[in-house]
């Protein structure tokens, strides 16, 4: 099946982040970017699909500065067949974005357009499924659970305290949790492979772009940690504190 | 002045916390724009309408109430296309709701049928002038970063226990709504699981009991249990390594990757306390951790830590916290 994966590049989620002189950023220097874990997921979700049905074709998408074509060559060596870049200073606004995707994905005869359910700089969640409703496509966010075949799909979508399990048409959107496929490993031929697949780059129609980053700031440091003690003698104390001080007793 | 509408969430005919929560937000937004009225969309089976009181006391001028058979499960299609037919109707100037599960996946269809900007996972507001200015956590709250956004309406989802749910009651005068369909195809829900009775949600408890590899063993989980049992209407969460181990099942995984919550009491319990962990627990208001390695990371951040092994001190923590609410 013919299936499109949108990816974003985002630091590695262990860095210790400080803000950017110009309080709009964070501090890039000495971060290590990488394709977003919802998005590898992504990624490899739609490659297990098409190696279960025996073919098809897997392209990835990015909107975004030149440096995201080091992801899209990352999702190429795990498998993806060929990339786009869609190219655009960082934008801010999921809207933005969505629109300049669905523009771009509008006629490409997509069976399955796969996104991760959020990406880590932001966690909104906003872009799979604003593309989704601007290409009018039916739209699954935060699936745990994904089976496609001919024409139609179901999944599963974790809910406060509960879940849900859905059916759904294809063509479709649909924002990838955990649980539906670990990210593979790249291996040494697929990151050999990867350099010679098409990478084709073009502006993004990303239209009025109305969010705008302001400021961003590190959040109050937690004071530091106490230990109260060794093991059961602890306790008295601890409850005392739960009841006095944390007034959650 | 400006009016606000705010999208209610229901489940199962009922309510959710958040929905209050929004309205809370949605008040403060209207207040802030110079008096304006808040408008709650209720849309449900048939019978939700007996609901508006509710939100009338947190804040809402008026209750729209769209009762239709489509809403007795979650018709996203065609709530996301009610909601913004409502909102175009009525020349709002933000549409605000909850950054639930539900909210989460209506809130970018809302925005994209309106062509309004968006700021998701809002935990403060801010009105000047012709801007609205939203914070959000990024970087798996890490760093806070706060947005503009121009035009009107936006659109807001405020994050979970963000915003308290305050009683101001104003008239909440109903008014009947009208479903718009879903125009193409929908997502169908087939069935609902619901979890495990007699527990709070993990967005919505103010005490998580949670535990993690440290526990050693799937039938040790028991111990996590009682002690969220004797703590009350405690939740029950874990790290990624048990859900990986299929202890758990993975929605009660709390994390980068998983749930991120913000409870008044977070008990860690064998429990390393990994970035990405850190990532979904790190701003609970106080933080336990029992972990026999006095030199885990989680102790960094536990405004409260016991060195020990987790077999021999839940049990006991067990008693003596339900010792101390005798009574209750
Ligand atoms: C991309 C990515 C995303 C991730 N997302 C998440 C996420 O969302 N949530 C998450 O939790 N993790 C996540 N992880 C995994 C995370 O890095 C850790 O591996 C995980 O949190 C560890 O879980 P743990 O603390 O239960 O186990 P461990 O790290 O193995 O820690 C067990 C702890 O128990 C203590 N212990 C052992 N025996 C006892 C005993 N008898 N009594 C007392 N203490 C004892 C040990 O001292 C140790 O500190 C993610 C990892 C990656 C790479």
């Amino acid at each position: 099946m013919k299936i499109a994966v949108c990816i974003k590049r985002t630091p590695d989620s262990e860095s210790r982040f400080k803000v950017a002189a110009s309080a709009a950023g964070i501090d890039e220097t000495g971060l290590k970017f990488d394709l977003d874990d919802f998005a590898s997921y992504a990624v490899e979700a739609a490659l297990q699909i098409n190696e279960k049905g025996g073919g098809g074709e897997t392209v990835v998408y990015a909107v975004g500065p030149d440096s995201v074509q080091e992801s899209l060559r990352k999702a190429m060596s795990m498998g993806a067949d060929r990339a786009v870049q869609l190219k655009a200073d960082p934008v801010a606004d999921g809207i933005a974005v969505a629109r300049a995707l669905a523009a771009e994905l509008k006629s490409g005869g997509y069976d399955l357009v796969l996104f991760g359910k959020h990406s880590f700089d932001n966690s909104a969640g906003v872009v799979g499924t604003a593309t989704a409703e601007l290409l009018g496509l039916p739209c699954v966010t935060a699936a745990s659970e994904l089976n496609v075949s001919a024409g139609k799909g179901t999944a599963r979508r974790e809910l406060e305290g509960a879940a849900e399990l859905v059916e759904f048409p294809l063509p479709a959107v649909v924002t990838i949790d955990e649980g539906v496929a670990r990210p593979r490993y790249p291996s040494l031929k697929g990151i050999m492979a990867a350099k010679k697949k098409p990478l084709e780059s073009k502006p993004a129609q990303l239209g009025a772009v109305r969010v705008t980053i302001a400021r961003m700031e590190l959040p109050p440091e937690r004071p530091a940690g106490r230990i109260l003690g060794e093991g059961t003698a602890a306790i008295p104390e601890l409850v005392r504190l739960l009841q006095n001080e944390a007034k959650v007793l | 002045m400006a009016n606000v509408l705010v999208v209610a969430e229901t489940r199962n005919g009922e309510l959710r916390k958040v929905a209050f929560e929004a309205v809370t937000a949605g008040r403060k937004l209207a207040d802030a724009s110079g008096g304006g009225e808040v408008h709650a969309l209720l849309a449900g089976p048939a019978g939700i309408g007996g609901k508006a009181e509710q939100l009338a006391r947190y804040g809402a001028d008026v209750v729209i109430v769209v009762e239709s058979a489509d809403f007795a499960q979650f018709a996203r299609e065609s709530l996301a296309a009610t909601a913004a037919d409502r909102a175009r109707a009525g020349r709002y100037r933000a549409v605000v709701l909850g950054f639930s599960s539900q909210g989460r996946d209506l809130g970018p269809r809302i925005a994209a049928r309106l062509d309004a900007p968006i700021a998701a996972d809002v935990t403060e507001l801010a009105v000047t002038g012709d801007t609205i200015t939203a914070k959000h956590p990024g970087y798996a709250n890490k760093v806070i970063v706060t947005l503009t956004l121009s035009g009107a309406p936006v659109v807001l989802s405020v994050r979970p226990s963000a915003f308290t749910a305050a009683e101001t009651p104003k008239a909440g005068r109903v008014e009947q709504g009208q479903a718009t369909p879903a125009s193409g195809p929908t997502v169908r829900v087939t069935e609902v699981k619901e979890g495990a009775k007699g527990r709070p949600d993990l967005g919505e408890a103010s005490i998580i009991v949670s535990g993690g590899r440290g526990l050693k063993a799937r039938e040790n989980f028991k111990l996590i249990e009682e002690l969220a049992d004797a703590f009350g209407n405690a939740a029950v969460g874990a790290t990624r390594a048990v859900t990986d181990d299929g202890w758990r099942p993975h929605a009660d995984q709390i994390g980068q990757t998983g749930r991120q919550v913000s409870p008044q009491l977070y008990v860690a319990v064998g429990i390393s306390g990994a970035i990405q962990h850190l990532a979904g627990m790190r701003t609970s208001k106080t933080i336990v951790a029992i972990n026999k390695d006095k030199e885990a990371p989680i102790f960094k951040v536990a405004d409260y830590g016991i060195v020990g092994d987790v077999l021999e001190v839940v049990p006991a923590l067990t008693a003596a916290v339900k010792e101390a609410r005798k009574g209750h």
